[in-house]
């Protein structure tokens, strides 16, 4: 009973039983788990027979998954719709011939998956100085486009990421989920961290905070672009042996949850130490609620880096032959985790507040940022995927 | 808590000190530090890697403190053992007092000390007396909230929680750490060094048959974990693990066998491998039952405790048929021989030995020419993303094979050979890279082909070339061309001269020659003389062995250009080339090996158990909110208090909200 009533992610809810809860459902809530129930049958009676038994669990485990979002957190419907209106555009438009992406107008200049992740690209760089102007100005609306800009900008990028999905069908021998390379995985670390900003967004009703976010979001951006322009990195590659897996599709994805929170923690503490300094503090919110703010991103992060941290050792048991052989990626994944570990029992049980433990959080960031791009720059070992 | 004698305090002192929670921590910096070291040293690699990297001094400080492998040192398993000794000592000292804490509703607190909670509030109910109590419990429930009623003198207390569960998530993730770190220590190098420290197992050198390897770097059949490697040529049967130990190799007997029937791999257009799988017979040593299974990546097999994985996959002795043309002074007719990979080849009395190291059916190469900017930026920002800038023109060139050549000396020089002719810009070659080292780049010797795509012509030119009985007549022929015997005599001596010097230092001990003998102003045009007397040889060469091998002769002129140019430089670069032979690949029998690896790993289940319960713990901690609502009821006033053991922001808003359906529910309106 306490348990459902608690799942994650933390949202709002009034701490009510679960059945006063679904009741409350209005004909909003039901039509959009229509929807997702309805969609993912599609997905399945079309795509049904490329997948094993496993990846068909795995997509229908997404409906509880994305009902809950849908239900906890109002504007993910609008996202999801859109969303799912560009994709099928797209994939409607291609009518499985790849050369139309250079062919029909709205494919080469909107829904094609490079142009899509151009569009999110440059809807997340507009965001960043739509909410720098909001902070300098406290002028509302240039905060509030900032929101806009970077919901357009998930919207294209996700968009853009369903789309390749589909185009590497299109090449024989190829198809697999983006989240095989590092041209991928920071597209989708710059949605997720987007994402779970602008649910902190709404949730403590500030968008001040966008200013501190989306910088990291941009590097990581202005990196893809650099990364994609000097390397070809965009490519649609085969996938080694070893990848070709189910668990792909959901270690990925959970790791990257756990990065994008720890990301946003960090630029949260900074925001943090700006304010317990006397800075900015007539245009941020108090101290209680950014230490709030970041306590939530970490504990979301952590939770989600466990998870997949756990996956990818079973994965490894599968792949690899034993689950854990202290190759540099896991060794670092370790160390992130057993710094985020130190970090949540500090806040816990009190031994430590306030600046330093945004400090922490701010360093933490280069931990992560160190096993996750840095093991791939200077370190070898088996997780080469996306080296540099 | 009382102390008997000064020791039992010390005792509980160094208890104290284990189970706190700043001790765990500063083992978890320290385990983490630690890691950093593993990763940044490449671990397990050979003796020698680490002296030429370290050097004399640091090398044996490195080697004593185990940072070669970190991750097995006595120092490291140590660091495990303290932090599952004080995580079990933290849980086991935590166990009472957090049972206490979930299942008490703490009924008895005093009206004092909830007038200090920081959340409270004081209402002032308009319902009788009679009526509050029902109406605080009915809302309780409703909100989801346990709760006992306390009736005492003059007031009663209605206490209520939530969200206790997220206490035992405190049991489940600490108690993971401990299942987790036990289940890795089982399945670490444990029995490997017990058996090495006290059965006397020694590592032997990996460079013997399987069946030559002393009894003492066999491990026991019932080593209760290990990690190995089965390499097994198709065909071939294998029933030990080779383990990599003490720059050697340990044996680990399998309780069964493996055949290998047969080996599938699929290549990418890229030339990647997209999928390999053996199948394999695998025959139980004791009940001598059989299975038949493809063993492929991620799709692994278990029998008796050990669980086989496709790991990788090797050359098992292809055959190469080879054609031996001699590019020595004196040199033979062209002669076959085949050999296996794998195989090491004496050469004759000189003592060279030739080794061949590998054979590839299939080489992929990218032969686009260099891309162009505006191209790159389109495909790189727009359109799908399966589109190209380069690498449009993946070419397969087939087979290649790779042999070192070992001088008497030990010197070695490795040649890797593409089977069939490449075609560059047009025209065709067989290619041959060396090196002398690993770390150097590769020399190309690229041999022209004539229009039968026949190397013959170039090889008879080279001999033409080096062979002093030849050169003569290739003089001669050279010289017919001139008109007067005085053109002829000078023709004579320029050709015998650049021939001497050509074929003993290529274009260089020429340039040397006229730097030394010709005056500055006159460099230019002896270099053209001596250029085309080159041109010249070799063209007349070309014809000699045209004549010879009954094909027509050749008009001079511009269409042949590139065959003279090409052959003389495969002639220069043939000078330093370091064999005196072109090993040419005619034919293949290719025949694969696999290499799989067998690990028995029992830690495995408590591993994964402690995996499920580190999540649920860590779950339950992070989002289980636990919640206690207080309500005092006295005669003029409902005292509202809520405490929670985490201070989050939610905390406020579930006070308010629970303190107005309160008050709701009692008609009350909030007092100051």
């Amino acid at each position: 009973m306490e348990l459902a009533s608690s799942s994650p992610p933390p949202c709002p809810t009034p701490s009510a039983a679960p059945a006063n809860w679904l009741a409350r459902r209005n004909v909003g809530d039901w039509l959009f788990a229509i929807a997702v129930v309805f969609g993912l049958g599609i997905a399945y009676s079309r795509y049904g027979q490329l997948m094993d038994g496993y990846e068909i669990a795995i997509l229908f485990l997404h409906a509880p998954l994305l009902i809950i979002l849908g239900w906890a957190w109002q504007p993910f419907r609008l996202f999801a719709a859109a969303v799912a209106i560009l994709a099928l555009t797209s994939v409607w438009l291609y009518q499985g011939e790849l050369a139309r992406a250079e062919q029909t107008f709205f494919l080469k200049y909107l829904i094609s998956s490079q142009t899509a992740i151009t569009w999110m690209s440059v809807f997340f760089f507009t965001a960043t100085g739509a909410y720098w102007l909001g902070l300098a100005s406290r002028f509302d609306f240039a905060g509030r486009s900032g929101s806009a800009m970077t919901w357009l900008a998930a919207v294209m990028g996700t968009t853009g990421l369903f789309v390749r999905w589909y185009e590497s069908y299109l090449v024989p021998d190829i198809g697999h989920i983006p989240v095989s390379n590092l041209y991928e995985v920071f597209v989708f670390f710059s949605l997720v961290t987007a994402l779970l900003y602008l649910f902190y967004e709404g949730r403590y009703n500030t968008r001040k905070l966008g200013a501190f976010v989306l910088p990291v979001i941009s590097a990581a951006v202005i990196f893809l672009l650099w990364y994609s322009f000097t390397r070809d990195a965009y490519q649609i590659q085969p996938l080694v042996p070893a990848l070709q897996s189910y668990w792909m599709k959901i270690h990925v994805p959970a790791n990257f949850i756990g990065y994008g929170g720890f990301a946003i923690a960090a630029t949260v503490g900074i925001a943090y130490l700006l304010v317990s300094r006397g800075m900015l503090t007539d245009r941020l919110p108090e101290p209680r609620v950014l230490e709030d703010v970041m306590y939530r991103a970490i504990a979301i992060g952590f939770a989600f880096f466990t998870i997949a941290t756990i996956l990818g050792a079973l994965w490894a048991a599968e792949a690899w032959g034993s689950y854990w052989q202290w190759d540099p990626k896991e060794t670092w994944a370790l160390i992130v985790w057993i710094n985020y570990a130190a970090w949540l029992h500090m806040r816990l049980t009190r031994s430590l507040r306030g600046a330093i433990l945004a400090w922490w959080a701010f360093v933490g960031l280069f931990v992560v940022t160190f096993a996750f791009v840095g093991v791939n720059m200077f370190l070898s070992g088996l997780h080469s995927y996306g080296s540099l | 808590m009382q102390h008997s004698s000064p020791r039992a305090s010390l005792l509980d002192d160094f208890i104290e000190l284990l189970s706190s929670m700043r001790f765990a921590i500063s083992l978890l910096t320290v385990l983490a530090i630690a890691s950093v070291i593993g990763t940044v040293i490449l671990q397990n690699q050979p003796v020698n890697a680490y002296l030429n990297q370290f050097g004399q001094f640091w090398d044996p400080v490195f080697s004593r403190l185990g940072l070669y492998s970190v991750y097995n040192s006595g120092w490291f398993v140590a660091i495990l053992a303290f932090l599952v000794l004080s995580t079990t000592l933290c849980v086991i000292r935590q166990f009472t007092p957090m049972l206490h804490e979930i299942r008490g509703f703490r009924e008895r607190a005093r009206e004092v000390s909830l007038r200090n909670f920081a959340h409270r509030a004081s209402l002032e109910p308009a319902l009788p007396p009679e009526k509050r109590s029902d109406a605080v419990t009915a809302y309780l429930a409703n909100a989801g909230f346990r709760f006992r009623v306390n009736e005492r003198e003059g007031s009663t207390l209605i206490a209520a929680k939530r969200g206790s569960l997220g206490r035992i998530g405190y049991f489940l993730a600490h108690g993971a750490i401990v299942l987790i770190c036990l289940g890795g220590l089982l399945d670490s190098n444990v029995p490997l060094s017990l058996q090495i420290r006290f059965l006397g197992k020694t590592a032997t050198s990996g460079n013997q048959t399987i069946a030559s390897i002393p009894a003492s770097a066999r491990l026991a059949p019932s080593t209760w974990s290990f990690r190995g490697n089965v390499y097994i040529p198709q065909g071939a049967i294998a029933g030990n693990a080779v383990i990599n130990a003490n720059d050697g190799v340990l044996l680990q007997p399998l309780p069964f066998t493996v055949e290998l029937k047969n080996f599938h791999i699929e290549h990418y257009e890229t030339g990647m491998p997209k999928r390999y799988a053996s199948d394999v017979v695998i025959t139980d040593n004791k009940s001598k039952e059989v299975f038949e299974r493809t063993l492929e990546v991620n799709k692994p097999f278990e029998h008796r405790g050990v669980t086989l994985y496709q790991a990788g996959f090797d050359d098992g002795g292809s055959v190469l048929s080879l054609t031996v043309h001699s590019m020595a002074a004196n040199a033979h007719p062209p002669s076959s021989f085949s050999a296996e990979v794998g195989a090491r080849i004496p050469l004759g009395p000189t003592g060279h030995a030739l080794e061949i190291t590998e054979f590839r059916s299939v080489n992929v190469e990218d032969l686009s020419p260099p891309d162009n900017k505006a191209k790159r930026t389109e495909a790189a920002f727009s359109g799908s993303g399966t589109r190209a800038a380069s690498g449009e023109n993946l070419r397969n060139l087939g087979p290649s094979y790779t042999y070192i050549l070992r001088d008497p000396a030990g010197q070695a020089r490795e040649f890797s050979n593409y089977m069939q002719p490449i075609q560059i810009n047009g025209l065709w070659y067989f290619i041959s890279g060396m090196r002398t080292s690993r770390t150097e780049d590769v020399s190309w010797l690229r041999i022209p082909l004539d229009e039968d795509k026949s190397a013959a012509a170039w090889f008879a030119i080279h001999q033409s070339f080096f062979d002093p009985a030849l050169q003569a007549e290739l003089i001669e022929r050279y010289v017919s061309h001139g008109s007067g015997k005085d053109e002829k005599n000078s023709l004579k001596i320029v050709a015998g001269h650049v021939l001497s010097l050509f074929t003993k230092g290529g274009f260089d001990a020429i340039s040397d020659f006229t730097v030394t003998n010709v005056p500055e102003d006159k460099r230019d045009e002896a270099d053209i003389v001596f250029l085309q007397a080159i041109q010249g040889l070799v063209w007349e060469a070309w014809m000699i062995a045209r004549e010879a091998a009954g094909k027509s002769a050749l008009e001079l002129n511009d269409i042949h250009a590139p065959f003279v140019r090409d052959t003389i430089h495969a002639l220069t670069v043939s000078l330093h080339y370091g064999a005196p032979f072109y090993l040419q690949l005619t034919s293949f029998e290719q025949r694969h090996a696999t290499i799989l690896q067998a690990t028995r790993s029992p830690g495995k289940p408590l591993v994964y158990l402690g995996s499920l319960l580190l999540v649920l713990g860590v779950f339950a901690m992070l989002y289980i909110r636990e919640r206690r609502l207080f309500v005092l009821l006295k005669k003029d006033e409902a005292l509202v208090a809520m405490s929670s053991g985490r201070k989050t922001i939610d905390l406020d808003e579930a006070f308010a909200r629970h303190r107005d359906g309160l008050a709701a529910a009692l008609g009350a309106s909030t007092l100051p």
